[in-house]
């Protein structure tokens, strides 16, 4: 490792070798502001095109200006980050990205997120001295996300998590010159694409081009309708990351804040996905338990490693990309589905309303859930088991409509009983813990005893691919992870070629799974965020009375009274779905 | 920028399939998979990106976004009568524009498009090499020089009936 010193603004640093100024800059803490760069510490994603010259320096000897992002330290470089030509120059850039933007800034669903805003902002824009052509394309909507081209700014991050992370492929940049923007194949709208949902792509675009589709109006309708019961669920990756929103410290959870402001928006009952999570366990880990015990009694029709069934876009992208393999998944519903056949069956029927007068909505980190919520499998007569499904970004709106100080708010506990959960279901928000949660009932329901422990260390952690062997007493379990799409896929390419030496797979596609969902408030490129998040849901899963879904009484309750049995012919019904080839 | 919809024949995908062989099924030779594809059909309709996306295994997305790159691939099929009009700055400052104005305006058509009935497109090229003869029109191949927009009229007439 060579070691270089160069000077910024008269600080020395001593950075390795192929350190960019950028890099170089972030050292001595000198802020040097960046548009298209974007990089997510530890998780490997980073888009550095160099196109957008915000972050340009002076560096002594050289004519010109250089981009620090993409320009390497060289021994002895003295660097100016903020000198008058810089200013100027940055300036000049971002009038000339602003000459080509419309001024919607007001009415923009990013507006106070923005980077492109808060940049503007910063660098104390008053006045576009550039008149030009404006940009002008169709807006695109689909069941989950909005493309508004005329607010891009060509940085590419978006093209950048859906080649290089997820490996879906479904944007690009197309056209040269004033026309290109970042599009889909043929311009055809993101519905027909190879898109999954995922929403990655809008959780780093910088601009308001790419955003969720708005939900919130409707549910306020839903609200103030007098015949409708409206009730709501909570995923688990909600209450670690919506307090950031109100400007707090990522990682507070604010479980009890965010039940307590959900009953004053005016829901009837607020419930807890988590409970769902724990029926998800229920049902996968006894389908699990299931394959496992045919194939180790030779039957060779069932297929192992099973995968994981509860991320949407997961389930898109294997639909899409690889319909060969859907008998691999999982058959079990997601926790937000199985909420929503449970509600609209056995909770309306407790409540004695028609499952049409009965409002389900969901809140959640994912963007991909709007679109699973709209699928025909999951309708009964036409009636969605979850009528709405919105961001925790949605839910901040709503709560910032309604309510004046979300801080002073007091704790409140989940209605019952499709509030009661367990440490096992809120880990379902982080990469490794849906497996986890599966162990901890899987490995008692199989063997009869007591677990020695709880906590599965060697699951856990922000690893894209992990992989660890728990002993079922003697019998050896081999589990893989992955979470970002572009994982999944290894794995799967795996089992094609049958080298898979799986017994489950756990798979989400969000880099870091839930926590760092679609869905979330904007990370704007700090992983330290997504970590705080992961330790808040363990933390709040070390703080449960109970820890195993197979001991959540109501669980148990659900099944005594309604249910009958885990994969009986009622779960069956109710729980489990299939899959279809969707690659067109 | 949909085109009409086409229905490839066996035979044709096998084309496709073979120069994407003879470059090794490389994603890094897209460009000359194309170029080679183009010369064959005469254009990149929509069908023929999928084949090609498929055999060197990469995004359709990035497929059209390289064929979109380039002003030399186009997804229209160029007229019976293709027009070239050179626009290399020889031309230019002759007064190009103008010709290739008029040619839009006789046929009604965009650069890049093709006449209803099939029979003109017109293209902007660099400059081809001629610039004695600026501005320079090509159509098939034949090659008018010292082209004004009062000659357009002509030209055209010349394959009114053929
Ligand atoms: S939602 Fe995901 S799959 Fe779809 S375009 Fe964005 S990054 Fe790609
Ligand atoms: S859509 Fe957003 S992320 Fe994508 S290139 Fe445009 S501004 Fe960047
Ligand atoms: S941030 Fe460095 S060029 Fe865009």
């Amino acid at each position: 490792m060579e070691l270089i010193k160069v000077t910024i603004d008269n600080k020395v640093v001593e950075v390795e070798k192929g350190t960019t100024i950028l890099g170089a800059a972030k050292k001595v803490n000198v802020d040097i502001p960046t548009l298209c760069h974007f990089k997510l510490h530890d998780m490997n994603i980073e888009n550095k095109p160099g196109g957008c010259r915000i972050c340009v320096v002076e560096v002594d000897g050289r004519k010109n200006l250089a981009p620090a992002c993409a320009t390497d330290c060289t021994e002895g470089m003295v660097i100016k980050s903020h000198s008058v030509r810089v200013i100027n120059a940055r300036k000049t850039v971002m009038e000339l990205i602003l000459s080509d933007h419309p001024f919607e800034c007001l009415v923009c669903a990013k507006s106070g997120t923005c980077d492109l805003q808060s940049l503007a902002q910063q660098l104390g824009i008053r006045k576009i001295h550039f008149e030009g052509k404006k940009s002008s394309y169709r807006l695109d909507t689909s069941p989950s996300i909005i493309r508004e081209m005329n607010k891009c700014i060509m940085c590419r991050r978006c093209e950048m998590m859906c080649n290089k992370v997820q490996t879906v492929g479904a944007l690009s940049a197309i056209n040269r010159g004033f026309d290109s923007v970042v599009s889909t194949a043929f311009e055809m709208n993101l519905k027909n694409s190879t898109c999954t949902y995922c929403g990655q792509c809008v959780s780093v675009c910088p601009t308001g081009a790419l955003t969720e589709v708005d939900d919130t109006a409707r549910i306020i309708r839903a609200l103030a309708d007098p015949s409708k019961t409206v009730i709501v669920q909570t995923a688990p990756a909600v209450r670690v990351a919506l307090g950031e929103e109100f400007g707090m410290e990522p990682g507070t959870i604010v479980t009890g804040k965010m039940v307590a402001a959900l009953r004053r928006i005016g829901f009837d009952q607020v419930f807890d996905t988590d409970f769902a999570a724990d029926l998800t366990i229920m049902e996968e880990g006894s389908e699990l338990l299931n394959r496992l015990g045919k194939h180790l009694a030779g039957d060779k029709t069932v297929k192992l490693p099973m995968l994981t069934s509860c991320c949407p876009a997961w389930v898109n992208f294997f639909e899409k990309q690889f319909p060969d393999m859907l008998d691999i998944p999982s058959t079990a519903k997601s926790p937000q589905q199985m909420f929503g056949a449970i509600a609209k069956t056995y909770l309306a029927d407790k409540m004695g309303i028609k499952r049409e007068d009965l409002v389900v909505v969901s809140v959640m980190p994912c963007l991909a859930k709007k679109y699973e919520a709209q699928r025909d499998e999951f309708k009964t007569n036409g009636n969605p088991d979850v009528d709405f499904s919105i961001s925790t970004r949605e839910l901040a709106h709503l709560i910032k409509q309604t309510i004046r100080d979300f801080d002073s708010l007091p704790d409140e506990d989940f209605d019952r009983p499709m509030g009661e959960s367990t440490g096992a279901g809120v880990i379902f928000g982080t990469t490794g813990g849906v497996i986890e949660a599966a162990v901890r009932s899987a490995y008692e329901l199989h063997t009869h005893k007591k677990l020695p422990r709880l906590n599965f260390e060697e699951l856990r952690g922000l690893e894209g691919i992990r992989e660890a062997t728990i002993d079922f007493d003697g019998l050896p379990i081999k589990i893989g992870i992955a979470h970002g799409l572009g994982n999944a896929r290894k794995l799967l390419e795996d089992i094609r070629a049958g080298r898979s030496h799986f017994h489950a797979i756990e798979i989400m596609s969000c880099p870091g799974g839930c926590i760092g969902g679609g869905g979330q408030p904007l990370h704007h490129g700090h992983s330290s965020i997504i970590k705080a998040r992961q330790a808040a849901i363990y933390k709040e899963d070390a703080g449960k009375a109970i820890r195993k879904s197979h001991e959540n009484p109501d669980i148990i309750k659900l099944y005594d009274e309604f249910l009958g049995t885990p994969l009986g012919e009622k779960s069956h019904h109710l729980l489990h779905t299939e899959y279809f080839n969707r690659k067109k | 920028m949909a085109t009409t919809e086409i229905v490839l024949k066996e035979k044709q995908v096998q084309q496709i399939k073979d120069i994407c062989k003879q470059f090794n099924n490389e994603s890094g030779e897209l460009i000359n998979v194309l170029h080679k594809t183009q010369s064959l059909f005469g254009y990149l309709p929509s069908e023929v990106q999928v084949v090609i996306a498929q055999e060197l295994n990469m995004s359709l997305a990035k497929v059209f976004g390289v064929v979109t790159f380039y002003s030399y691939f186009t997804m229209t099929p160029r007229g019976e009568h293709p027009i070239d009009v050179c626009m290399g700055t020889a031309c230019y400052v002759r007064g190009a524009e103008k010709v290739l104005e008029e040619f839009k305006r006789q046929l009604k058509i965009e650069v890049g498009e093709t006449t209803l009935d099939g029979k003109f497109s017109i293209n902007s090229l660099r400059c081809v090499g001629a610039c004695g003869l600026a501005p320079v029109v090509i159509v098939g191949d034949k090659t008018y020089g010292a082209v004004t927009s009062a000659d357009v009229k002509n030209i055209l007439k010349e394959y009114e009936n053929k």
